[in-house]
């Protein structure tokens, strides 16, 4: 794997991840404490007038996090700022992915963002990712 | 009216970066790495010790706010911004509390909207900041209605 000071702007990470499972939104309600009935039980996200349960926000802009994971030894995420564009419901494929935008010194600005299978962005962002060391 | 929110600020909270619930965090959002999880890996690491995802401060208690009534359901969360000024350390004590920065209307497609503006922030033992979230939450106007504001 690259260092991210080999990384050069256009530099792309990604991964896209199984299919959203009702599991996975029970375990993300129990580590964050988020019980909000709306993503783990059906009558209740149809009582808000959704069509079924819907995967917490934040629990996507986590998953979206860890592509900058294999770095957090080199440097450190400065900044992460994101729009919740989109409802991410059971059985959606989400790609997760992040683009190089420009750097500064030991500051790297990254686009990202995840998307569904047809392309619909459902998070946007930035992240900026601080360099322990000079580059 | 909720424009009387603005500025209102919560208790501090001591919370602890707890080892499991860095684990189970960790492992909620598929990303179980050693850095967050391998008490060995991290004493190895630059740090010392394992530090906690960015997005793990969802799990701290920031306090009440006194007289804010911010309904549980309704609620669209917009934007999320966290700011860092070092990783949070696994087993760190973070002092945290939370701050209603800004409340304003708009009008909408489905009627009025309430857009709050949450800072919360987590400070060490000597009220360093550690990390700064910006939570921008929209309120509809059926739950508007709801809470009178």
């Amino acid at each position: 794997m690259k260092t991210m000071t080999e990384f050069k702007p256009g530099e792309t990470l990604k991964v896209t991840l199984a299919p959203v499972s009702r599991l996975d939104l029970i375990k993300y309600a129990g580590a964050s404490g988020d019980f909000n009935p709306i993503h783990t039980i059906d009558e209740e996200a149809k009582k808000a007038g959704l069509p079924g349960i819907i995967a917490h926000g934040m629990w996507t802009m986590g998953n979206l996090g860890k592509l900058f994971t294999p770095f957090l030894e080199k440097g450190f995420i400065k900044e992460y700022k994101v729009r919740f564009a989109g409802m991410v419901f059971l059985d959606d494929v989400l790609t997760l992915k992040a683009e190089l935008a420009e750097t500064s010194g030991n500051d790297l600005f990254f686009n990202v963002k995840a998307v569904k299978e047809k392309g619909q962005e459902v998070v946007k962002g930035s992240v900026h990712f601080r360099l322990y060391d000079a580059v | 009216m909720s424009k009387e929110w603005i500025g209102k600020t919560s208790n501090k909270v001591k919370n602890t970066v707890d080892r499991l619930l860095v684990k189970r965090f960790a492992e909620s959002i598929g990303d179980l790495h050693p850095i967050f999880v391998d008490e060995t890996y991290g004493e190895k690491s630059k740090y010392g010790v394992n530090i906690a995802p960015p997005t793990f401060p969802r799990v701290f208690d920031y306090g009440v706010l006194e007289g804010v009534d911010l309904p549980m359901k309704g609620l669209i969360h917009g934007e999320e911004t966290y700011q860092y000024e070092r990783p949070l350390l696994v087993g760190e004590e973070v002092y945290c509390y939370t701050i209603i920065q800004d409340y304003y209307e708009r009008k909408g497609k489905s009627g009025d909207m309430g857009f709050v503006v949450i800072k919360r922030v987590g400070e060490d033992a000597k009220g360093n900041i550690i990390f700064t979230e910006i939570q921008n939450v929209i309120i509809t106007e059926a739950v508007r209605k709801g809470i009178n504001v």
